[in-house]
């Protein structure tokens, strides 16, 4: 459908019922992607891929890779399990300051993650406010350990859980849970079988970008549970180490993190980070 | 296994106060116009909405008593219901959907399977067990709400506006369809509707309801030989007026009179038909005794036959033919006279 006659290529164009792309949002469209794609074609052309295998398999990435899935996957189940109880609170009570209770339990979100850290230091850290009695009465210490990675961990990624399932929630028509519960299911059994698959969608993009936070997370983890290899030296920790004494070691791990991250979100379809839930 | 529901509930602006008695093997229908309570009247008597004041007792037992601090949950309740846009759940094939109420209940799996496939075969829908709702007509889709009603083997029935959901084509089979499977629940069966035609085809009694209340109750046919309400009056087309008689002359609220030749005392419904009304450009003589100067607030032809809509002390509609009224000039806001005979009023106690 191309316009082969000389001269009319605008009529030819017409005819087929498209408008022209709008040329200023084009170009301003065509920076972004660039502006997002540059970056990664600039660690491509640094890579030193003749290293790239031994790097790759060093004992040391290889161990902050363990660690780093490890922690991320615990800190996405943790918020999968206390979130989506707090999303439904928040999406179907009504009670007063509900609105400030959201505020509070988002704002791991937008604070910068080192204030996560030092929050985070001063209120479980072993002198703390809570962390010295989880020290005195169970012997819990979580600065510097795995679980401390963990804890800063869940504590930036919930919110991405919370916000997506709380959207699903609300769009969700509770009319079908009504039917459900006058066919005899128990408020359980109308969760799991009604409410369940209708948040699906809504669940597994909150609990993609939670993990996706939980893995890239830097601040909280290096102020709150420290830089320790094999204990709590996450990739992002070693990248950012290996950048200042290794920079090729830098760039390999840095592309294996952009492969996995990558990988998930085109694995992902359009409609589970869409937001828009199934329609019947 | 009697009905027996006081309803007392507020929803908003609504203050809904309805008693309700229903017999088994009877049809009921709630009917009346949109936003009077009728499908909060559903709610209460599933559970899902508890009660304010009043009572729900089906058989012998209690299902909600605010002052006895009864309440059974919907779960619990020998109650089900066939929703307006019947709320098949989209992730379940039509057999699963079936199934629901049964494995909810604690029924195997096989077992639950094999009985919802008798319910659809019983609704004519065997060969449609493996299909999603969203591939089922709206006539299918209710078929497949009524069985999943029904597979819970409940003692009351609701039905909320089972008809409206479908376009005006699939309807009629579907109405009669569905008046037959209705025959073969011998439980309580009610049902709401907005639409008279549904519950003349489908319910051996009617409720009117009207903001709240019920403003009257019996078959179709009584219910509007003797209309009181608007509702019942605009739907059957004839002019109600309430007023107190005294020896036959009604006073009207509105503050006309109206002579009528039933000797009738106290408060009072008066029924004029549209067709009994007389205009006239000047006082008419002769032998009515009810005329009235009116003012003309609306015409509205329809082929033939005109409407007019008259305000005054006897506000009324009069039907008269195109030709009278190309005679009589009217416009909105001129005054004419009109006349019925006293013999063409029906009166009854209000």
């Amino acid at each position: 459908m191309t316009a082969t006659a000389p001269g009319r290529p605008v009529a030819a164009r017409r005819r087929v019922g498209r408008e022209r792309l709008p040329v200023p949002a084009s170009i301003l469209a065509f920076v972004a992607i660039a502006f997002f794609a540059l970056p990664f074609v600039g660690l491509l052309w640094k890579a030193p891929w003749s290293d790239a295998w031994s790097i790759f398999t060093s004992h040391g990435s290889l161990t902050a890779l363990r660690l780093s899935l490890y922690c991320s996957l615990w800190a996405t189940v943790l918020a999968v399990v206390f979130g989506v109880p707090l999303a439904w609170l928040l999406a179907r009570v009504s009670f007063p300051g509900r609105g400030l209770v959201r505020a509070l339990c988002t704002l791991s979100m937008v604070l910068p993650p080192v204030v996560a850290g030092v929050a985070l230091f001063y209120s479980l850290g072993r002198r703390g406010l809570f962390g010295q009695y989880l020290d005195r009465w169970f012997g819990i210490t979580l600065p510097f350990t795995t679980t401390g990675v963990i804890v800063a961990q869940t504590f930036v990624a919930m919110p991405f859980l919370i916000l997506t399932v709380e959207a699903a929630f609300r769009q969700q028509d509770t009319r079908f849970e009504d039917a459900a519960r006058t066919l005899g299911g128990s408020r359980w059994y109308v969760f799991r079988r009604v409410t369940l698959p209708a948040i699906r969608p809504g669940l597994i993009a909150g609990a993609v970008l939670a993990w996706a936070r939980a893995l890239g997370e830097f601040g909280a983890t290096i102020t709150f549970a420290g830089n320790f290899p094999g204990r709590t030296q996450t990739m992002p920790l070693l990248i950012y180490l290996a950048n200042e004494t290794n920079p090729d070691e830098a760039i390999v791990l840095s592309l294996l993190l952009v492969a996995i991250s990558l990988g998930v979100l085109v694995g992902l379809r359009d409609r589970f980070l869409g937001g828009t839930p199934q329609t019947v | 296994m009697t009905l027996d529901a006081h309803i007392v509930c507020t929803l908003g602006r609504l203050n809904l106060d309805i008693e309700l008695v229903a017999k088994p093997g009877e049809v009921v229908a709630l009917l009346g116009p949109n936003g009077t309570g009728k499908t909060t009247v559903f709610r209460c008597l599933a559970g899902l909405l508890p009660l304010e004041a009043g009572h729900i007792t089906l058989g012998d037992e209690c299902l909600d008593d605010p002052v006895a601090n009864v309440f059974v949950v919907p779960d619990r309740r020998p109650v089900a219901v066939v929703f307006q846009d019947y709320l098949l759940f989209p992730n379940l094939t039509a057999l699963e959907n079936v199934a629901f109420g049964l494995r909810a209940r604690g029924v195997p799996k096989n077992d639950a399977r094999a009985r919802a496939a008798t319910w659809l075969d019983r609704v004519g829908l065997a060969d449609h067990a493996s299909h999603r709702p969203r591939s089922l007509s709206g006539g299918q889709a209710q078929r497949v709400a009524l069985a999943r009603a029904l597979a819970t083997e409940p003692r009351l029935l609701l039905l909320d506006e089972p008809l409206s959901a479908l376009d005006a084509g699939a309807r009629s089979d579907v109405r009669r369809d569905l008046r037959r499977h209705l025959a073969t629940f011998d439980g309580v069966r009610l049902l709401v509707t907005h639409d008279p035609v549904d519950a003349y085809a489908l319910a051996d009694r009617v409720i009117i309801l009207e903001a709240g209340r019920v403003v009257q109750s019996g078959t179709l046919a009584d219910v509007t030989a003797r209309p009181r309400s608007r509702y019942i009056a605009d739907l059957i087309g004839a002019n109600l007026l309430t007023g107190m008689g005294d020896h036959g002359i009604i006073t009207t609220t509105t503050g006309g009179r109206i002579f009528s030749a039933d000797s009738i005392d106290g408060p009072t419904f008066a029924v004029i038909q549209p067709h009994s009304v007389a205009l006239y450009p000047t006082a008419p003589e002769g032998s009515p005794r009810n005329v009235w100067a009116v003012t003309v607030a609306d015409i509205d032809r329809q082929a033939d036959r005109v409407r007019v809509r008259l305000d005054g002390s006897v506000p009324l509609v009069a039907e008269i033919t195109a030709s009278a009224l190309d005679a009589l000039t009217l416009r909105p806001g001129d005054t004419v006279w009109a006349s019925v005979k006293a013999t063409e009023i029906t009166t009854y106690p209000a």
